[in-house]
């Protein structure tokens, strides 16, 4: 346990809006290891971004963190001066966006972005910060480096352009990287390329990496640890492995139960009815309860996150521990 | 095998946009420059027959011709090139009521139900207006038609005075399915009709597509670039590589024996919710531009198997084995 690379306890980030308070993050606790994965899944609005942006301290008003403690190796980052914060982000943790032109400048050259973004954080000669630049776009499988170096970011396709916005997190050989949906918007051959490449980086250089996805079987596939968001709440955390194949939380059970694979083909599939809760002005309880077969008057308040089974975590009243291997 | 008409047919139907230059181009060109207007093949010599009852998966990587071919099939585009048959009756040679029905007859499901809904109409005018305008129902019984359409998308009718924006994207996407329904029509394409929305959502409203063609013997070309999607779907899956359909072949034979390459390479790519940690191994190389194709086969520079052949000579799509056909230069060798 000691050697995590960050540890988040009891994070609330909260929204005050003119329609009301929204909850976006509310007591939300995980950690994370190095050289380890974390695929962190939900459904639109479930806070899975506003959680990252909480991290990397970018939330901006009328969000504000409102309580519990980011431990990044032990040093709470709620609170930090923002002259602190600037030493932390992008270089010791990194962020990777869905769209890739939240990190590249469209009028600068590659080269000129990585170069300055190396200067930004250390003292070295332009030479040795564009020799870098160069092997940082080689590692994330771009071909002719050399070359490309002197491109601008339209030039490259869609994959591509991720797989500089990568690089540039990269650079600074940061210790955890957080990557929000990164390959969403990418057909699966170059989506695959990708994973390919960051579960090696992950490897190699030991680092820890949060995966933002609403895709189950993305993570299934790349995570060793996975957390299941629904409405601003983690409803369950343990190993990737035994979540799919053996779920506890009933929405997790649900969710996995939909996917199409999981059914018989042409059958209906199974699924969860309604919809999910904007988290504003949410009544207490169990925000899954109006779609829970198994919500009784005991759900009308907040279910605590128990361990249910050994590093299973799940926020449940009746969680489903009867198929119990 | 069958003698029966099928209710769609393609033959050799190609579909070819041409990119303007744009002012600063023009502008070169004055100065000398010898910039012309780009032509894409975004369908190429496309193929295809649909039985009715059928549901057809067509999948392929973004840019590929999907939605192209789709619009085509619908009626949106016309085609450059080649004949599209409707019920054994070539559709261009229909004029007035026999083409609006025919256009009525297939209908398309989009992506994006925000987009394709007119945001100042209610939804009672929204699903309304077509059957009106078409004359299907009475002007005293279209209320409760309405009525009817929301109910068999499973949208509560008191809801009709509503606007698409106080709809969640489940909701806005039966919207679009009962907009489609209202016209009574035979045939859907949907076209990515499910990505937008979340995984639990996305259940139901395939859930609703199955139970609809049950109940109204409906025949899908089903978009999807969901590859777990489609195999849960539908009877048959077609694969496009720029502009081109590689393979076609039953739903569980592709599966299980793909036989095109880059349908081989495309399987092994899907995210699949099997719990063991894997290791990726990606096809190599992107997806090339369809401006400008590469020569004979245009997977070769991705192709494993690619050989001097390849590069020189446009592979036909030949029957390999009953009902299943694939686009490769290795089928000859055998
Ligand atoms: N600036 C803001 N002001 C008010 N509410 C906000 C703001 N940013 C986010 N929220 C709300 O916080 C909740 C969580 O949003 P978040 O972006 O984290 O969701 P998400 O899980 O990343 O969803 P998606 O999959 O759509 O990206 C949502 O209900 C959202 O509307
Ligand atoms: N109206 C148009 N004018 C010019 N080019 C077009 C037009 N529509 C499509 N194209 C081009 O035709 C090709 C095929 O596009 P299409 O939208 O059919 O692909 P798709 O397979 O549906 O892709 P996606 O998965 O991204 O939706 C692309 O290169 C596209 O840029
Ligand atoms: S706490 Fe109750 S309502 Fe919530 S998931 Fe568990 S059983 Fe269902
Ligand atoms: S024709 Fe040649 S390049 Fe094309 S898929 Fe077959 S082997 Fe590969
Ligand atoms: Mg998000
Ligand atoms: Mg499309």
């Amino acid at each position: 346990m000691s050697n995590a690379v960050l540890k988040v306890e009891n994070l609330q980030t909260h929204f005050f809006t003119k329609a009301g308070v929204v909850k976006s993050v509310d007591d939300v606790s995980f950690e994370i290891g190095r050289g380890k994965i974390m695929g962190l899944v939900g459904e639109s609005g479930s806070g899975k971004s506003v959680s990252g942006f909480s991290i990397m301290g970018l939330v901006d008003p009328p969000g504000r963190i409102v309580g519990g403690r980011i431990l990044f190796h032990g040093q709470d980052l709620v609170g930090l001066p923002e002259a602190e914060m600037r030493k932390i982000r992008g270089r010791r943790i990194a962020m990777i966006f869905q769209d890739p032109m939240m990190t590249l400048n469209p009028v600068l050259r590659i080269d000129t972005q990585m170069i300055e973004t190396i200067q930004a954080h250390e003292k070295v000669d332009h030479e040795t910060a564009r020799q870098r630049s160069r092997d940082a776009l080689g590692q994330v499988g771009i071909p002719s480096p050399e070359e490309r170096l002197s491109a601008y970011p339209h030039q490259f396709s869609g994959g591509m352009r991720q797989r500089v916005a990568i690089a540039i997190a990269l650079l600074h050989k940061p210790e955890l990287i957080i990557a929000d949906e990164p390959t969403t918007a990418l057909d699966v051959t170059i989506q695959a390329q990708i994973l390919y490449e960051m579960q090696k980086l992950v490897a190699e250089q030991n680092m820890g990496l949060i995966w933002v996805t609403h895709d189950l079987s993305v993570v299934a596939g790349l995570a060793d640890e996975l957390c299941v968001m629904y409405a601003g709440r983690i409803v369950e955390r343990g190993p990737v492995g035994q979540i799919v194949d053996d779920p506890i939380h009933p929405y997790t059970k649900g969710l996995i139960g939909s996917v199409p694979s999981r059914n018989p083909r042409g059958q209906p599939l199974t699924q969860i009815p309604g919809m999910a809760p904007t988290p504003i002005d949410l009544p207490p309880g169990c925000p899954f309860r109006p779609r829970c077969a198994r919500a009784d008057a005991a759900c009308e308040t907040t279910p605590p996150v128990e361990e249910h089974r050994p590093g299973r975590f799940a926020r449940c009243f009746h969680p489903h521990l009867e198929d119990a291997a | 095998m069958t003698a029966a008409t099928p209710i769609v047919e393609m033959k050799d139907v190609s579909k070819r946009f041409v990119r303007r230059l744009d002012l600063a181009s023009r502008i070169v060109n004055r100065l000398g420059g010898t910039l012309r207007d780009e032509v894409v093949h975004a369908v190429d010599t496309v193929n295809m027959t649909i039985a009715e009852g059928e549901v057809v998966g067509l999948v392929g990587e973004s840019g590929c011709g999907k939605s192209t071919l789709g619009r085509v099939v619908a009626g949106i585009h016309e085609a450059s090139s080649g004949s599209l048959h409707y019920k054994g009756v070539d559709v261009s040679t229909l004029t007035g009521a026999a083409a609006r029905e025919v256009q009525l007859k297939v209908q398309m499901i989009f992506q994006d139900p925000m987009s394709s809904l007119n945001p100042r109409l209610r939804v009672e005018q929204i699903v309304g207006e077509a059957p009106q305008v078409h004359g299907i129902v009475a002007r005293g019984e279209l209320s409760d038609y309405v009525d009817e359409m929301l109910l068999r998308v499973g949208l509560d009718p008191i809801y009709k005075k509503r606007y698409p924006h106080q709809f969640s994207g489940g909701q806005r996407q039966r919207i679009g399915i009962a907009r489609a329904l209202s016209v009574k029509p035979d045939f859907l394409v949907c076209d990515e009709a499910v990505a937008a929305l979340d995984v639990s959502i996305q259940a139901q409203v395939l859930n609703l597509f199955m139970k609809l063609r049950a109940d109204f013997n409906l025949t899908y070309l089903f978009i999807s670039h969901d590859l777990g999607v489609v195999e849960h779907l539908s009877d048959r899956v077609v694969i496009m590589y720029l502009g081109r359909v590689v393979e076609s072949a039953p739903t569980g034979e592709l599966f299980e024996a793909p036989n095109h390459p880059y349908t081989q390479a495309l399987l092994a790519e899907v995210p699949r919710l099997e719990s063991q940690r894997r290791v990726f191994v990606p096809i190599k190389g992107e997806i090339p531009s369809p401006l400008n194709p590469p020569s004979g086969c245009h997977f070769h520079p991705r192709c494993p198997h690619a050989h001097a052949r390849c590069k020189a000579e446009v592979p036909a799509l030949k029957e390999i084995a009953p009902g299943r056909f694939s686009a490769c230069h290795l089928n000859d060798a055998a």
